[in-house]
């Protein structure tokens, strides 16, 4: 991987935060991006939660990269969030390989990387540094805060913590605790990982090489879990890469091998494998019912948001059961929810792609979430 | 907005909680929000409709109430209102089970095949009706369990539902139903419209 990370924004927070594993961290880096102004009242913030493979380059060209941001679909002047009209902040998660504090930092301790040796973390314990940069940056209430995949389950948290912190948020295919599937699928890309000899225990960073291929693979498990089957049909089918008969050998005789591979052999460029280890972990161990003793409805009992939950009918990593438990739990403590199962053929990774009737969706939703806290103001 | 939802919005008092089943564009869910300062929730089966409540900045869920009523705690909502959607749940009886229990108060109307037209139609023709609120084919109907004014306030008092009251509409004109005009009502009203406990 090969990032010039000096010249992006970061935040050194000088408190300390007290992780869940038990450690505690102090003076650590939370690298960040945002698009837009911030109003004179400060009511017109946008909290974007990335997901495992994301960063806080949300749109325009990322400058570590090159490439587009991941969600330049979405956000943006004129787009569904109006960067015109909206504040937008993204905030490169605790464990991350953009700037953030993780596992390619150096341990002030030892002054060597961490690797291995960086705490595990969790969704909370995102969710809470990225507090710090909303204080910072002096901004008491959101007007909204979304996510999709690990976003979603950020944006759980986050209202969950601060009931009163933000007047919407829109949670986007997730869930409200891990399942079991997607746990035994994050523990294959781990070990993946872990199997590449240049893994190295973690150390890899020690050496000159990387343990790409391992990364890859998980990638390449992880990129069909975002895709259904009929869409892959649909897209790939059995077409061949090149025209006419099968080579009969172990080359990418079919498009959808070499589709993959080439998501495989682009995500080593950009992504630390031990970022990876300890992203999905912390999505594994994340589970908002039993931080509540079993009940998710307690979770939201205070909260004064307005929620619009959104799933995808082809997801089936976090399918519409799963978002309607949120729904479920949020109507039980009698908070305001809306919520709808967008159709599209394009699974998990709907929400990143141009999928009209969502973006049509987000879009609404935050206006008129803008227009009910302008048309407040005026009485 | 059509003269049954002036009819409900008048019965329903400001700053209740609403729940709205079957809230279509949620047209009844905004008059109550913004005129009657009302906290309204919508549940609708239709993707599209929930879109265009969603786009409204209202909070509406899509789900079936056959299914979904269950989730909703009990006595949550001041009022829950149900228009003209009860003819064509499966189990009509299950479902007003439930709205009671998670209303203080329910709303419901129905069309009434009590009507005279409706009759007729039937008695002479000899085909299934076709009115203004009863506007398809037997064929694709999404009337299942069809009743009259008659039926409803029976079956209420078989199950022991209170009803706080009970008014009739027929030609956009509202009038109350009594136990002394019910059979004279059954015949010429078109819809009816009961605040039930």
């Amino acid at each position: 991987m090969n990032t010039n990370i000096k010249n992006i924004k970061k935040l050194i927070v000088n408190q300390s935060l007290d992780l869940d594993c038990g450690k505690t961290i102090k003076n650590f880096p939370l690298a960040y991006e945002t698009y837009g102004a911030l109003n004179k009242n400060k009511t017109n913030a946008v909290l974007i939660f990335h997901a495992l493979s994301g960063d806080q380059f949300v749109t325009h060209i990322n400058p570590i990269t090159k490439m587009k941001g991941w969600w330049t679909i979405a956000v943006g002047p004129g787009k569904a969030i109006d960067t015109n009209k909206f504040f937008v902040i993204c905030v490169n998660v605790l464990g991350g390989c953009m700037g953030s504090f993780g596992p390619r930092e150096i341990n002030p301790e030892t002054g060597e990387l961490f690797g291995t040796t960086f705490p595990v973390i969790t969704i909370k314990d995102m969710v809470k540094a990225q507090n710090y940069l909303l204080e910072h940056l002096g901004i008491n209430k959101l007007l909204a805060v979304t996510g999709g995949s690990m976003g979603g389950m950020q944006v759980l948290q986050f209202t969950s913590l601060f009931p009163d912190k933000t007047y919407s948020a829109i949670p986007i295919a997730c869930s409200a605790s891990h399942s079991a599937q997607n746990i035994a699928l994050n523990e294959l890309g781990r070990q993946a990982i872990m199997a590449d000899p240049n893994w190295n225990k973690g150390n890899y960073f020690k050496t000159d090489l990387s343990p790409n291929k391992g990364l890859a693979i998980a990638r390449m498990a992880a990129h069909i879990t975002y895709l259904s089957d009929k869409g892959l049909q649909e897209k790939f089918g059995r077409k061949l890469q090149v025209k006419g008969n099968l080579k009969f050998s172990f080359d990418a005789d079919f498009q959808i091998e070499s589709y993959l591979r080439h998501q495989g052999s682009v995500f080593v460029d950009r992504f630390d494998a031990n970022s990876y280890l300890y992203i999905t972990r912390a999505m594994d161990y994340f589970d908002l019912t039993k931080q509540f003793d079993g009940n998710l409805a307690s979770a939201f009992e205070k909260t004064k948001t307005k929620f619009c939950v959104i799933s995808f009918s082809s997801d089936w990593l976090y399918p519409t059961r799963e978002n309607k438990e949120i729904v479920i739990a949020l109507n039980a403590c009698g908070a305001n929810v809306g919520f709808v199962e967008i159709n599209s053929d394009k699974g998990h990774d709907s929400f990143l792609l141009d999928v009209p009737e969502f973006l049509k969706t987000l879009n609404e939703f935050l206006n008129s979430i803008y227009n009910e806290i302008n048309n407040e103001k005026r009485i | 907005m059509k003269k049954e939802f002036k009819v409900i919005s008048q019965i329903i008092q400001n700053d209740k909680r609403v729940l709205d089943i079957g809230c279509g564009d949620g047209t009844l869910m905004e008059y109550l929000k913004f005129n009657q300062q009302n906290d309204v929730r919508g549940l609708e089966p239709q993707k599209d409709l929930v879109q265009k409540c969603i786009a409204k900045g209202l909070s509406v869920i899509e789900g079936n109430a056959e299914k979904e009523l269950i989730q909703f705690p009990k006595k949550s909502f001041d009022y829950v209102v149900l228009s003209q959607t009860l003819q064509a749940f499966l189990f009509p009886d299950k479902v007003l089970e439930q709205l009671l229990r998670i209303g203080k108060q329910t709303i419901v109307s129905i069309p009434n095949f009590g009507y005279w037209k409706v009759r007729l139609q039937l008695l002479f023709k000899g085909t299934m009706p076709m009115t203004k609120n009863l506007p398809n084919e037997w064929y694709n109907t999404p009337n299942l369990h069809m009743c009259t004014i008659q039926d409803f306030v029976n079956f209420c008092s078989k199950k022991n539902i209170q009803i706080d009251k009970s008014l009739c509409l027929t030609n956009e004109k509202i009038s109350e139903i009594t136990n002394n005009n019910m059979i004279y009502k059954n015949i010429f009203s078109q819809l009816g419209i009961f605040l039930i406990q």
